[in-house]
């Protein structure tokens, strides 16, 4: 690991502007993914702009339709979270199987989605549910948000604050974990909301969390598990590695959703 | 008898284990010497390449260097290369083609992580930052990782070997196995894979080297399983000190597993660079990246195994060819894994008149291969237990039964492949493992299972390892350049407290305790007056280590031996002071007593006499209380067991569990029952890592070790045992009839055991004939896509 420059900024504006000022500047969260690439030598950022002692940059509220979690929040929060429980069990489960006790006690929402690693759990969620992510500047959709592999729609300097996640009627998160580092080899996020509709977002497949329309047709139409597995999902474009082919991802994705439909409550 | 609380048969809570788990152990990283730098190694990023040139020059100059060292010289310094200890002649009488394998790399480096340089710095950062500061410029040569392609490839390792073959070994009688198939009713063939593992003990390897310029000698503390081989090894063909002027410290050691009984170039530099930076201690400890590259690997053999039976189902012949990969270089060992502890153990349990095997052993661009837990010995098993469930298939036979009708029956019984196994009874095993497991229900379970969407399956193993390994003369024979007998001193202090000075090495095993409870069986001593001194050579005179599950049944004898000569003295002496014959005396739960009288001194008595002097004539009755023994053993010992398994595997997913597992072992006499169960569930969690997570991947175009990391490396987890309700284990017991405590091995017997009961397990749940180790998510469900088991 190279030597850096590390910050703790007090708020978002002064993290923004240390960026800025910085030669090579990265922000961090729960420095999950960053930190372990800097030791292996794969990034060596000149500062660190560690955004955990901005104030008020954590919280979660629940309202009537929305949970909104601010970008700060462990997973570890968002798992014991009563409110949350009631309102999106699936979430709340969701987060509390991620990486082991240690990560979901330093992890943070707003990390995990700005990093946007093809196996991380929240981007199934953020599309499952159609989530909103809020920025220093401005507001994206989910749909719009995920944009190829650690690749998001976020520009330079650019901040999440918080992700707003419409409460649906019903929804389950299943995830087959990679047998050794036991992130999602591939994990699915499905909802329901008043009207029927049905979203499902899919990880761990493809090189960036999608959503699989195919499925989602197949559930609107008659939301059982068996409508959900006996989608065939096509093996193009999915990753293909030691631990999973393209076609075992793409046949996971139909057998997941089928028991996410199951369980969905 | 002692106090049974703390005597042989006790299960009592291991002495070591407080220190260990409050993070008190002294392991070789938490020591600090003074004026000590930091080792850092330069490695090879290339799977094989010629070196040019290294250029160090500005490296030198950054801060805190203090010294960098290649190849060039311990090339100048005339320091010898790393051995293998253990010389195969192949069937036409040739010796075995031993390239070179120097310290640092000298030309040519042969896997990715090779060692190129060593950096000391003041500290590992700037270590770290001089050696990629040193400018390599390498000419990349043709590499092979596949054992299987290594014969037939462009890739030579090493020149000696210009088909990469390091030798053509064999063993049994060809002709007469080869008619025995012409004869044969039926002929089982396989094609069999024992996949590649790389140890991962929970400490690194680690080293801290230092010369002391006053006496001129050197120091070395080192994550050794046998400190007085490596200082041995060290001394005889590094040629870097005489044995009296280097001493080898191998503190507490965090696992082994077998990869820290070698010697390898990065202890011997550390050492060894010493004196060329005025004396200043070298420490290095391996990165887990480190283990993953170059401690040494396991397994990674390409079997064709057939087996003949007559007509009645009896087993007529076994004929098996296997190429076993080497690796890069020759590492200590190596040579004897997939030879004589390989091919010997072919027999298995099984009366099997005629055994032929070939052995090719290939160098590969990798890690090198060597000695892990089980050795030579899970591959035979994986070979004969793999082919006797798939003949017992074929034959439309249970596998038990088949298994017993050819089960070794009278003993002692001559296999075709050296083995005289000694003691056992096969049937006993099989028996009650069939019991324990319920094996009779098993159509009930089945049918549960299927209405959960799972495929269940029963799988067997029964297993025979020799353990021990010895007699030295026998080994001398057989090729190996050491004996393997071990050594014991036994010190009693004058107030009746011991210490016990081993040859044998403890690093996870639990010898502070069992040891201990030897001695207070012998000497009624509580364990907690008993000290095991291990690990250092200079207090230690010399030993053969901890390896091949010989602790027990070799060091404990050795120790028992001289407790016998303890014994015999203290009752010298007993007599002296009571004033009555030698022959009056009793000794029993540490009292001595002179029969017929009520005279009687308890041990602690007896040792503070042999101190004193003052009561018995020191011109007769030499002072103190003091001995020592060597004991080679006349045979190798034979544990033996039966193994069950019940997998469940998902048919939607392929994810396979371990329903339940039932382990029946005959290790002889236990002495710490406790320590045994556990060495069992420790040996079958390995196992079970081999046959369904564990398997190192080697990329074939780049040469790269693609599971370098525990995030692509599927370590063994909690998760993946049985529950512990259906984890069971029971045991038979014939007593080793070699050594005088009845004692067998128990170390590695569920490494040995747990794969072939997995696989048969998985193939007899799936309907399949094969599947590849490690069985994962992916394998299993693509072989279920290709057999059209479909979920509905």
């Amino acid at each position: 690991m190279e030597n850096f420059n590390y910050h703790r900024p007090a708020t978002v504006l002064a993290a923004a502007a240390m960026l800025k000022k910085s030669k090579d500047g990265k922000y961090m969260g729960g420095g999950h993914t960053l930190l372990p690439t800097m030791k292996q030598g794969l990034a060596a950022p000149t500062d660190i702009i560690d955004l955990t002692a901005i104030k008020n940059f954590g919280g979660i509220k629940v309202s009537k339709s929305i949970v909104t979690i601010k970008a700060g929040t462990t997973h570890m929060e968002v798992a014991a979270s009563k409110d949350i429980k009631k309102a999106i069990p699936a979430l709340a489960e969701m987060a509390g199987k991620i990486g082991g006790v240690h990560v979901r006690h330093k992890g943070t929402i707003g990390g995990s989605i700005a990093n946007a690693d093809p196996a991380a759990d929240y981007p199934s969620a953020c599309l499952g549910l159609g989530a909103t992510i809020e920025t220093n500047k401005r507001k994206i959709e989910a749909d719009k948000f995920f944009t190829g592999m650690f690749e998001t729609a976020l520009k330079a300097g650019e901040i999440i604050t918080a992700v707003h996640f419409p409460i649906p009627k019903k929804s389950a998160h299943q995830k087959f974990p990679n047998p050794a580092s036991r992130y999602a080899l591939t994990g699915v996020f499905l909802s329901q909301d008043g009207k029927g509709k049905v979203r499902v977002g899919v990880t761990g497949a493809a090189a960036s969390a999608f959503r699989a329309t195919e499925i989602e047709a197949a559930l609107t139409k008659d939301f059982s598990a068996k409508s959900a597995s006996s989608v065939k999902i096509a093996a193009k474009g999915l990753m293909s590695d030691m631990h999973a082919t393209a076609a075992y991802r793409a046949h996971l994705v139909s057998v997941l959703a089928g028991r996410a439909a199951a369980a969905a409550k | 008898m002692a106090d049974t609380k703390t005597g042989i048969g006790a299960s009592v809570r291991r002495k070591e284990d407080l220190r260990f788990i409050t993070g008190k152990g002294n392991y070789t990283d938490d020591i600090n010497l003074k004026d000590q730098t930091v080792g850092y190694f330069l490695r090879s990023p290339h799977a094989h390449a010629k070196i040019k040139s290294i250029n160090t020059a500005k490296a030198r100059k950054m801060d805190g260097v203090v010294g960098i060292f290649t190849g060039e010289d311990v090339a100048k310094d005339k320091l010898g290369g790393l051995i293998c200890g253990w010389m195969i002649h192949s069937k036409d009488g040739s010796p075995m083609k031993a390239g070179p394998h120097p310290v640092l790399a000298l030309d040519k480096v042969r896997f990715v992580g090779d060692q190129v340089a060593l950096v000391v710095a003041e500290t590992k950062e700037q270590a770290r930052a001089a050696a990629q500061a040193i400018v390599v410029s390498y000419d990349v040569l043709p590499h092979v990782v596949d054992v299987a392609k290594a014969m037939k490839s462009k890739a030579n390792v090493h020149d000696v070997a210009p088909d990469n073959r390091v030798f053509n070994w064999s063993l049994g009688n060809e002709a007469d196995t080869n008619a025995a198939f012409a004869k044969a009713a039926h002929v089982t063939s396989m094609d069999i894979v024992n996949n590649r593992l790389i140890p991962n003990a929970m400490e690194p390897r680690a080293a801290i080297g230092s010369y002391d310029t006053g006496t001129e000698s050197y120091t070395l503390y080192t994550t050794s399983q046998n400190p007085h081989v490596a200082r041995l090894v060290i001394s005889a063909f590094h040629g870097l000190a005489p044995e009296h002027k280097l001493r080898v410290i191998a503190p507490d050691v965090g696992g082994g597993f077998g990869s820290k009984i070698f010697i390898y170039g990065e202890e011997v530099a550390c050492v060894w660079a010493s004196k060329f930076i005025g004396g200043r201690p070298i420490k290095w400890t391996g990165e887990r990246s480190e283990s993953f590259l170059c401690d040494a690997h396991g397994r990674d053999h390409v079997t064709k195994a057939e087996l003949a039976m007559d007509a009645n189902g009896k087993i007529t012949g076994m004929r098996v060819h296997t190429k076993a990969a080497m690796g890069a270089y020759l590492s200590t060992f190596s040579a004897a894994v997939p030879t004589y502890l390989y091919g010997t153990l072919l027999s298995g349990q099984y009366n099997i008149p005629n055994i032929y095997v070939e052995v090719d052993a290939i160098y590969t661009n990798t890690a090198p291969v060597d000695a892990y837990r089980g050795a030579g010995r899970p591959e035979a098993t994986y070979v004969v237990e793999r082919l006797v469930e798939t003949a017992a298939r074929e034959l439309k036979m249970d596998p038990a039964e088949f298994r017993r009708k050819n089960f070794v029956t009278s003993f002692p019984h001559q296999t075709p492949v050296i083995m005289m196994y000694d003691a056992g009874d096969y049937g006993a095993a099989l028996d009650k493992a069939l019991d324990m497991s319920d094996y009779k229900n098993f159509a009930s379970r089945k049918a549960e299972s299927a209405k959960n969407g799972k495929l269940r399956g029963v799988g067997f193993s029964a297993y025979i390892e020799a353990c021990g390994i010895a007699p030295s003369a026998a080994v001398g024979s057989l090729g190996a350049g050491v004996g393997l007998w071990e050594s014991a001193e036994v010190r009693v202090n004058p107030i009746g407290t011991v210490e016990i000075l081993t040859g044998s090495h403890s690093h996870g095993q639990g010898h502070e305790t069992t040891f201990a409870q030897l001695v207070s069986e012998r000497l009624g001593v509580d364990i907690n007056n008993v000290l095991i001194v291990h690990g250092d050579t200079d207090k230690v005179q010399m030993g053969m280590g901890t390896y091949g599950s010989r602790s027990g049944a070799v060091g404990m004898t050795a120790i028992s031996k001289a407790l016998d000569k303890i014994e015999a003295k203290a009752k010298k002496i007993a007599a002296a002071v009571m004033e009555s014959s030698v022959n009056d005396v009793e000794f029993k739960d540490g009292t001595f007593t002179i029969k017929g009288t009520d005279k009687k001194m308890g041990f602690g008595e007896v040792a503070l006499a042999s101190y004193l002097g003052h009561k018995f004539n020191t011109s007769e009755i030499e002072l103190g209380l003091k001995e020592s023994a060597f004991h080679d053993p006349s045979n190798f010992v034979f544990p033996a067991g039966v193994h069950i398994c019940e997998v469940e595997v998902d048919v939607d997913t392929g994810l396979t569990k371990i329903a339940s597992y039932t382990a029946v072992d005959d290790f002889g006499n236990l002495i710490n029952p406790m320590i045994v169960e556990g060495q069992v569930q420790g040996g079958v969690a390995q196992g079970i890592g081999q046959a369904l997570l564990e398997g190192a991947v080697y990329d074939e175009d780049s040469g790269q070790l693609l599971t370098g990391s525990f995030m692509d490396y599927n370590m063994p987890r909690a998760a993946n045992m049985p529950h512990i309700e259906n984890f069971q284990l029971g045991f038979t017991c014939t007593p080793c009839p070699s050594n005088p405590l009845g004692m067998k091995g128990c170390g590695e017997a569920g490494a040995i055991a747990a794969p072939p009961a997995v696989i048969n397990a998985i193939t007899h749940a799936l309907g399949v004939r094969d599947i590849a180790m490690p069985a994962t998510p992916l394998t299993v469900w693509t072989a279920m896509q290709s057999m059209k088991i479909a979920a509905e």
